[in-house]
């Protein structure tokens, strides 16, 4: 990426009567000139538009030198926890933007989108055999979302069983902040059980809490701090027993491919994020998508529109199906279509022989980088981790030196920073996620530049805690961005006349 | 190696495992129980070269119509500039995560932040986060935030002018979090605003939901309704086609305290459905209500004006259940996209972009009547560029016409036995207009066995 700053607006380009462009007027026979005036002026917009005016060229200069102050996985190592950063192969992208799905209206029948409705079935089925679920939805849109659904798919099923006093969730102290967020979307109380030193959930506690007002426990397994929560099949029977149903949050999926499946573990209901596991495109905070999978004698609660087979035929059917049982409908169709695809197209490409190593590549390369590092940066958790684990800050914490620190000092050796101050679990949490398409050599260079900074810490402490010094921008102001929120244009030229 | 995204040699793996300590790639599992393992390989067919996936995708794909579209009903088939998917396909944006390093994300916020300004202006409100999914969602997340805002009042009047799909839901979304949902009926194709008076006099109402324009295409007309929303001490929460938003009256010059819908009119393929964008734009007084994340300007070490993730403290990753929504992501390369656009098209490009679509549709609207076929069903209500007709003839040849996309036509949405919505965007030609009406005048003409008069 550039290290010079590129820092204008749009709107700091603009010059009036400038445009980027246009669109052809035609002369309609019969018809005055313009329709808009006919219509009465109280329904039409007065206030000026605040867009700028710019010429093409501007506008692809524009977001052209924009692009070199971001990092993406294609710029550089990111190994950024829990968000599973592996590379986007392009040929996902080519397939996303053949004109005939990208043409295509969704509410157009069924006919005349068979291929359309195919891809969909075709990835809720391979979704199946990889999760060990009964049926897919691809509706939700992003990780969140499918927790959502997911809560709702739960509530629905105890609904249908007139099981009214199930309004809690019981989540562990290490999930992610989506967990608590969605139950209470999802109208449900959030109850936190403890993580025993080890990391895992302490099964005791979660007894404790069992009882007939529980709806569900959701787990991430392997769990926040990268370890498999072994006592999952007594937890499952224990979660049953009570009469709930037990979540699984598919954040971490990406080390289990090929060796274990949430279904045969005993979860109920999962949710899995494609722009993890399959490698779709984070595109800066979005779209991503978030299909939720059920075990079998659950499926008449998924949202609708579903996709249904009959005959060879494919059909997108939405309220006839599960009138009754259905949860509703979560999105406006069938979730984020192109992104579906990109997905199927990885799968495809994997086929059975990449989808039985991916999983235990990921994990190979977190422990490598983990059992590279642990003299200096402290292991906390001292067991085989899967595809991520988190150090608690350096060994030496004598030098003043900060986990946020060591990330900024990260950038200027051209890597993303890990995940920092996740899980809430130790005060320092560094968490690093390498995934599986990362060479040995690229793994090497970051330890060797954990290791310098280590020793930079110690030796010029100074320089790690003002870093960073290469990057196009330094430390931000955050304190002042919240104290006085700046968050237009239009408000930031009125604070400036003021 | 088993798949070209993988690096690792064998003798890569070998000495990685001899450094991690252990004697197998399977020993990194120890801790799996044997009874949780996968029994053998995944039932799924063996990998696939490049070639076969693009053949495999392009098949598929041609099992698609591609039509020309006269539909719409909430998704719209407007030009999107070639620019757009050159910078929107830049990797360096793509291939991003949510900006969490500003120093290295500075593309990204930036980007988002004249996102936010463009879509503040355009809803005529003062603050907008930085997207949503889609429509659907942004405007059910628009009903949770004023829910909490009005903290003791949970019943949300929502008009049967909306958008069917966004009243599944926001129904969805209410039911499971406790709010009531209590529908405006409609009248004549626009709002009973009579009926709605009365409904908010029965007390307990967070917020109404309005449509502009309104599922049928109608631009109803909201005169004092603002007024009398805001005096039973409820919000005002308004929806609209982004793309519209360059000609009609906004929500903020409405008086509506809440903006919630799609913005994939702004440069976004139809693409089967997403991925699409939402947008959520608030007065400046609910800005800490709002959910999802947002952008601001501030200064770095350097003095230099950046910009930042801000306003955390509303988000899951710090509040988890006491969070003002669940969201975690937003929608961030469909921001782009709609950056792009309307940095491309300017006030007037987006204003015109209105006025042809317009003009186009009360064009076909005009000569669809002159066939004698059908007939406006809403003749004295104001439309943009959508609208409902009738079907005045058999219904033998209203489905012919109606379900017929033989001529290459998508040629509307059905929305009654009889009944046909209509949509004309700027990119259809007046020869595809002329070809539409010469399409319903060969079923006019052609003969129909058993006609029911």
């Amino acid at each position: 990426m550039n290290r010079k700053y590129y820092g204008q607006l749009i709107f700091e380009l603009s010059r009036k009567g400038r445009r980027g462009s246009y669109v052809k007027r035609e002369d309609l026979p019969g018809m005055p000139a313009d329709a808009l005036s006919a219509i009465p002026s109280q329904l039409l917009r007065k206030e000026p538009l605040g867009l700028p005016e710019v010429d093409e060229p501007t506008v692809v200069r524009h977001y052209t030198n924009m692009s070199t102050n971001n990092f993406g996985v294609d710029t550089g190592f990111y190994p950024l926890g829990s968000c599973t950063m592996k590379y986007n192969p392009k040929i996902n992208e080519e397939v996303a933007s053949m004109p005939g799905f990208r043409n295509i209206h969704p509410l157009q029948d069924d006919f005349s989108v068979q291929g359309c409705l195919r891809a969909y079935y075709t990835l809720q089925k391979l979704l199946c055999e990889i999760g060990g679920m009964a049926e897919f939805t691809l509706n939700p849109y992003a990780g969140a979302h499918g927790e959502l659904t997911g809560l709702m798919v739960i509530r629905a099923y105890h609904d249908s069983r007139n099981d009214k006093k199930r309004n809690v969730v019981i989540v562990p102290d290490s999930a992610h902040g989506t967990n608590p967020a969605s139950a209470a979307v999802a109208g449900l109380k959030v109850v936190e059980v403890k993580s025993l030193p080890d990391g895992t959930v302490d099964v005791d506690a979660l007894a404790a809490l069992l009882d007939d007002t529980v709806a569900a426990v959701m787990m991430t397994n392997p769990n926040t701090v990268g370890l498999f929560e072994h006592n999952i099949p007594r937890i499952a029977k224990m979660v049953h027993d009570a009469g709930a149903l037990l979540y699984y949050d598919g954040a971490n999926l990406n080390p289990m491919l090929g060796v274990a499946r949430p279904g045969d573990m005993g979860f109920d209901v999962m949710h899995i994020n494609l722009h993890k596991t399959f490698s779709t495109p984070h595109g800066g905070g979005g779209p991503g998508a978030g299909p939720v999978g059920v075990r079998a004698g659950l499926e008449e609660f998924l949202p609708n529109p579903r996709v249904i087979k009959s005959d060879d035929m494919l059909f997108c059917e939405f309220e006839t199906v599960n009138e009754t049982t259905s949860l509703g409908r979560v999105s406006s169709w069938l979730g984020n279509f192109c992104v579906e695809l990109r997905a199927l197209a990885y799968i495809l490409t994997l086929g059975r022989e990449g989808l039985m190593m991916a999983g235990k590549l990921a994990t190979l390369n977190a422990n490598y980088v983990k059992e590279s590092l642990r003299d200096l940066y402290k292991l906390p958790i001292d067991r085989v981790c899967k595809h991520e684990f988190v150090f608690d800050g350096l060994v030496d914490k004598s030098t003043g030196v900060t986990t946020l620190d060591v990330a900024k000092r990260l950038l200027d050796h051209g890597y993303h920073a890990p995940t920092i101050y996740f899980p809430l679990l130790f005060h320092e949490s560094l968490m690093i996620e390498p995934t599986e398409t990362e060479s040995r050599e690229t793994l090497d260079g970051f330890i060797a530049v954990m290791r310098d900074i280590a020793r930079e810490a110690v030796e010029n402490p100074e320089t790690v805690r003002n870093a960073p010094h290469d990057t196009p921008v330094r430390r931000p102001d955050d304190t002042a961005a919240a104290l006085k929120p700046v968050v237009t244009y239009q408000q930031m030229i009125a604070d400036d006349e003021k | 190696m088993s798949s070209q995204y993988f690096p690792h040699t064998p003798e890569d793996i070998a000495a990685m495992l001899e450094r991690c300590g252990v004697g197998s790639l399977d020993d990194l599992y120890a801790d799996v129980p044997a009874s949780l393992r996968l029994k053998g390989d995944y039932d799924i067919l063996p990998r696939m070269s490049e070639d076969e996936v693009r053949k495999f995708f392009k098949a598929l794909a041609g099992e698609n119509s591609q039509l020309t579209c006269f539909a719409g009903g909430g998704f719209y088939d407007h030009y999107a500039p070639a620019v757009i998917d050159y910078i929107t396909s830049r990797s360096e944006f793509l291939t991003a995560y949510t900006p969490y390093q500003p120093e290295i994300s500075q593309g990204t916020l930036q980007y988002i932040f004249e996102y936010q300004s463009m879509m503040a202006s355009l809803t005529g409100l003062e603050v907008s986060n930085a997207s949503m999914y889609d429509g659907t969602t942004a405007l059910a997340e628009a009903m949770l935030m004023a829910v909490a805002h009005a903290k003791k009042r949970n019943r949300v009047l929502v008009s049967k002018t909306l958008n069917p799909i966004y009243r599944k839901v926001l129904y969805t979304y209410a039911r499971y979090h406790g709010v009531i949902v209590d529908n405006i009926p409609e009248k004549d194709g626009v709002t009973d605003l009579v009926k709605m008076e009365k409904m908010l006099a029965d007390g307990g109402v967070a917020a109404v939901i309005l449509p502009t324009p309104n599922y049928f295409g109608i631009l109803e007309d909201y005169t004092g309704v603002a007024d009398t929303v805001h005096a039973a001490k409820a919000l005002l929460i308004m929806t609209a086609p982004a793309s519209a938003l360059g000609a009609i009256k906004s929500p903020g010059e409405w008086g509506a305290d809440i903006a919630a819908g799609e913005a994939q009119s702004l440069g976004m393929p139809l693409g089967f459905g997403g991925p699409y964008l939402g947008y959520l734009c608030c007065t400046k007084a609910l800005m800490r209500k709002l959910p999802g994340r947002i952008v601001g300007a501030t200064t770095d070490a350097s003095g230099q004006r950046v910009f930042v993730l801000t306003l955390q403290a509303r988000e899951q990753h710090i509040r988890r259940d006491k969070a003002t929504s669940n969201i975690c992501s937003n929608q961030g390369l469909m921001a782009l996209y709609a950056a792009v656009y309307l940095s491309l098209t300017g006030p007037d490009g987006l204003r015109e972009v209105n006025e042809i679509s317009c003009e186009k549709a009360h064009y076909l609207a005009k000569r669809l009547e002159e066939t004698g076929a059908m007939e406006l069903k809403y003749p004295d209500k104001p439309f943009l560029n959508e609208f409902v007709m009738k079907w005045k003839l058999d219904t033998e040849r209203f489905d012919n016409y109606a379900l017929d996309n033989l001529g290459g036509i998508f040629p509307g949405l059905i929305l009654d036995d009889n009944e046909i919505m209509i949509c004309v965007t700027e990119r259809r030609s007046l020869d595809e207009l002329d070809a539409y009406i010469e399409r319903v005048r060969e079923i006019i003409d052609a003969p129909v066995a058993n006609v029911e008069i």
